[in-house]
């Protein structure tokens, strides 16, 4: 009896229009197994999920929980059935503490008093067990990224769940914060869970899985044990060809672009920039490495305009600009590729159309005497949608249905068509899947290769080594001197990550 | 039961949902029609005369609802920005007091000249009355809502006090009303001797302008970006606040030229019943119209009828007239979830 799966999917297809999100999956789930479900962005990963947890009602196919078939389109028949999931954007209330969002739901409201000891003791027991510390009586806007996917996590065990589903759970995890999770997950299976694990980034899905479904357009287009594959040959299912690593050519590099002369900001999520200089040369990546909250969102939104100096200088081609600001860093030629895609880099209600034409819609070229030119607008918008493949149903389409590939591509589009002299990509590939991330770079090469400035601001190291001509490393709102291509070890890097000074170890 | 998000929703689902909202709000009325012992049918067919089954009837609608145009775009127009503007009612007080200060023979000008001047003056006051919440908004993030809902009462005391006061009509025998604006500063009646006047006209140029501000000027398209995302439009240079601040301003001039059509073309003079709550209405108005402005014509147009018709109907049915009251209350809500159910689907298990 043990082999008979906690989880059987048949035949699962799901339509939305013209695309079809999943198309006649079948697979089965065995107990204590970690199966990683890869695949790109729009792959229809997260929709099976969804049907699976009854977020979304199939269009046909089955679903069976521990042998028992489970009402489609009934969240909370798969909640009871024992199937927890973890998803990508938390499902907390961020006003509450940590026990009563995973008590949330659970207990009645008599007796409050009795159950709340319980919980306690049951939500420390659950913590101390899987490696989950996190204190219940914090208040969860005061948590980190981390300890509120621990709070997810706990809440679905609480619930007695025999099945965990993470959707993307590294994506917005610190590499610490990832081991730490991979060691929950393999004590959870010793306790005889199984675990569907969500992901597109391939050594993860190497380290924890045991057998790896690759998803593809929507389709299963390949089973692989863990153990008998490598990520080549799992990156050539996921994407249909095989990926080539960015080339790298010596960098000829040209005239400061953009310089920050001792500037200092107000505190901006988590951190403030404190007397920070910085010159970005034609023809050259610079990479920004560090620790996420050590300044750098605070010197992505500075350069980007939307955070005031409180003191130094900014300049542009030698010269001093005053009064930067979102439209003048554009006036200026500085393309910004933000971190948040779907909070800052576009607006989601809007069309393809309107999000292409937000940065230059003032221009003669879209618009006269306070009017727009829809028809050259939509023009613009079906040349980059064709330049830059993207995939989406027609630039009247909202910006929101896209995947996020695809939104990622036409905000590249966006900020580099008119070929700007500085480039600002903040974390460009987070959330990407390899063909995507992949273009990114070749994109970032291109405009080096004609000259560009670019500032690469991101968490993902073997990134920044990669692309980096120069690398820069920022700690507690302070810039390292920087270092050439190859010049630092990876451990050099961390240490500097870590906090320790690089002027005086160099000075030295 | 949940919500699952819906594709773009097709013209023609566009089109039925309201009408399926308006059918379903004749079910529930007539519950109580029911309860206050009259026939459903009956009621609806003498409130649809009433309100257009003679052309007095209809004049009489398009008259009600010429105020309700200017006030459906005022909260139309500040809406899709998400600017919270409930002070339409004030607004139109203080497009009346202008109207009446200067168009009582202050200005001895010819129509063609004074009465563009009334309505240019009457849009600056009420304009600059909405700036005020605008700026306490952008600069000290106070909340429209409180702000333009109180300024309601603030603005109708204060025209109480001038009523009583500096405008008060000597021979008006006592009653709190100002004088009658001269002759040069009424609006023309549209049909001689009927009470529809060219106000009625101007709200119509006024929707289409409107219409085309938002669907092809730059401004429009700030407008919308400011409302979807504040934060992705200030990140693209959008200048988030100063959109605000000319959103406020067409907000507000649109609303007080629903004073100054009411005094010009109708009362004549500015009373404390100048506006029979247009200012609230007009949120309505705009909801029922998904905030089209094109839409705020047509859903002025039904609003206004079913007071119009309602008044009819209680004098021949002997239902209060407060019916009309209830039924537009309820098409608002069963116009909310019919524009739900255009962009969700569904599902009850």
């Amino acid at each position: 009896m043990s082999d008979t799966p906690v989880l059987r999917l048949s035949g699962i297809s799901k339509r939305f229009g013209p695309l079809r999100a999943n198309d006649d999956i079948s697979f089965d789930l065995k107990r204590g197994e970690v199966i990683a479900l890869l695949g790109e962005n729009g792959a229809g990963k997260t929709t099976l999920m969804n049907i699976l947890f009854g977020h979304y009602v199939a269009d046909a196919g089955t679903v069976e929980a521990f042998g028992e078939p489970l009402p489609p389109g009934d969240p909370r028949a798969a909640l009871d059935a024992g199937i927890g999931m973890v998803h990508q954007h938390f499902t907390l209330a961020d006003n509450m503490t940590v026990q009563e969002n995973i008590a949330l739901g659970t207990q009645s409201l008599w007796r409050a008093r009795l159950d709340r000891t319980l919980a306690r003791q049951r939500i420390a027991q659950l913590s101390a067990d899987f490696g989950l510390a996190v204190d219940p009586a914090a208040t969860v806007s005061t948590l980190s990224v981390g300890e509120r996917q621990r709070v997810e996590i706990l809440k679905a065990l609480y619930r007695d769940a025999g099945i965990l589903i993470l959707d993307e759970p590294t994506a917005v995890l610190t590499p610490a914060e990832t081991d730490a999770l991979f060691r929950t997950l393999k004590l959870l299976v010793a306790k005889g869970l199984s675990i569907i694990f969500i992901s597109h980034k391939l050594h993860e899905v190497m380290a924890v899985s045991d057998r790896v479904l690759v998803l593809r357009a929507g389709r299963l287009a390949g089973e692989r044990e863990t153990a008998s594959t490598d990520r080549k040959e799992l990156a050539a299912l996921m994407v249909g060809q095989e990926v080539k690593p960015a080339e790298v050519s010596p960098a000829t590099v040209g005239a400061p672009l953009l310089e920050l002369e001792g500037v200092s900001t107000a505190p901006y999520n988590g951190a403030a920039l404190d007397d920070v200089s910085l010159t970005l040369r034609a023809g050259e990546i610079t990479g920004l490495a560090g620790v996420s909250g050590n300044g750098q969102a605070a010197l992505a939104a500075l350069i980007a305009g939307t955070q005031r100096a409180t003191g130094g200088r900014i300049s542009v081609a030698g010269r001093e600009v005053a009064g930067w600001s979102p439209r003048v860093a554009l006036d200026h030629g500085v393309a910004r590729i933000p971190e948040d895609r779907h909070a800052v880099g576009t607006i989601g209600d809007m069309s393809v159309t309107e999000n292409v034409i937000a940065e230059r819609y003032g221009s003669p070229r879209f618009s006269r005497m306070g009017f727009l030119d829809w028809k050259a607008a939509r023009r613009f918008a079906e040349k980059i949608i064709a330049d830059y493949d993207v995939k989406c149903p027609s630039p009247e389409a909202r910006i929101r249905l896209l995947s996020g590939g695809n939104m990622q591509k036409l905000i590249l589009g966006r900020a580099l068509d008119p070929e700007p002299a500085v480039i600002l990509a903040s974390q460009p590939t987070r959330g990407l899947d390899v063909g995507a991330v992949a273009y990114v770079h070749r994109m970032l090469l291109a405009a080096r290769e004609r000259g560009a400035a670019v500032l690469l601001i991101s968490e993902d190291l073997e990134e920044i080594l990669a692309l980096s001509d120069r690398i820069i490393v920022m700690s507690k709102g302070r810039l390292s001197t920087p270092s050439a291509r190859g010049e630092r070890s990876i451990r050099e890097l961390g240490e500097l990550m870590a906090g320790h000074s690089g002027e005086r170890s160099d000075a030295a | 039961m949940r919500l699952e998000p819906k594709p773009a929703p097709t013209l023609a689902v566009t089109l039925l949902f309201p009408l399926a909202a308006v059918v379903a709000t004749l079910l529930l009325v007539s519950l109580l029609v029911l309860a206050a012992g009259a026939s459903p049918l009956s009621v609806f067919y003498l409130v649809a005369r009433g309100a257009a089954g003679s052309q007095f009837a209809l004049l009489e609608t398009l008259t009600r609802a010429t105020p309700l145009i200017f006030t459906g775009l005022a909260v139309a127009v500040a809406f899709r920005a998400k600017l919270w503007n409930i002070g339409a009612e004030a607004q139109l007080y203080i497009g009346g007091v202008v109207t009446v200060v200067l168009g009582t023979g202050a200005l001895p000008l010819p129509s063609v000249i004074l009465i563009p001047v009334l309505m240019a003056a009457a849009m600056a006051a009420g304009a600059l009355l909405l700036l005020g919440p605008a700026v306490l908004k952008t600069r000290f993030g106070v909340d429209e809502v409180v702000t333009t809902l109180l300024l309601n009462f603030i603005v109708l005391l204060f025209v109480s006090m001038l009523l009583e006061g500096v405008l008060k009509d000597p021979m008006g025998l006592g009653w709190p009303q100002s004088q009658k604006v001269v002759a040069e500063a009424q609006l023309p009646r549209l049909i001689q001797g009927k009470r529809l006047h060219l106000g009625f006209v101007i709200a119509i140029i006024a929707a289409i302008v409107v219409w085309i501000i938002t669907k092809k000027t730059k401004l429009g398209y700030e407008m919308r970006a400011v409302g979807h995302n504040p934060e992705g439009a200030r990140f693209v240079g959008i200048p988030v606040n100063l959109v605000l601040m000319k959103t406020a301003l067409l907000s507000g001039g649109l609303a007080a030229l629903a004073g100054f059509s009411e005094v010009s073309g109708l009362k004549g003079n500015l009373t404390l019943d100048l506006s029979a709550g247009y200012g609230y209405t007009g949120i309505v108005v705009a909801m029922l119209a998904m905030l089209n402005p094109l839409g705020v014509i047509a859903s002025a147009i039904f609003v206004a009828g079913i007071f119009v018709g309602a008044d009819a109907m209680s004098r021949a049915a002997k239902v209060p007239s407060y019916i009309a009251d209830v039924m537009v209350a309820t098409s608002l809500l069963t116009m909310v979830v019919a524009i739900l159910l255009t962009r969700y689907r569904i599902r009850w298990r």
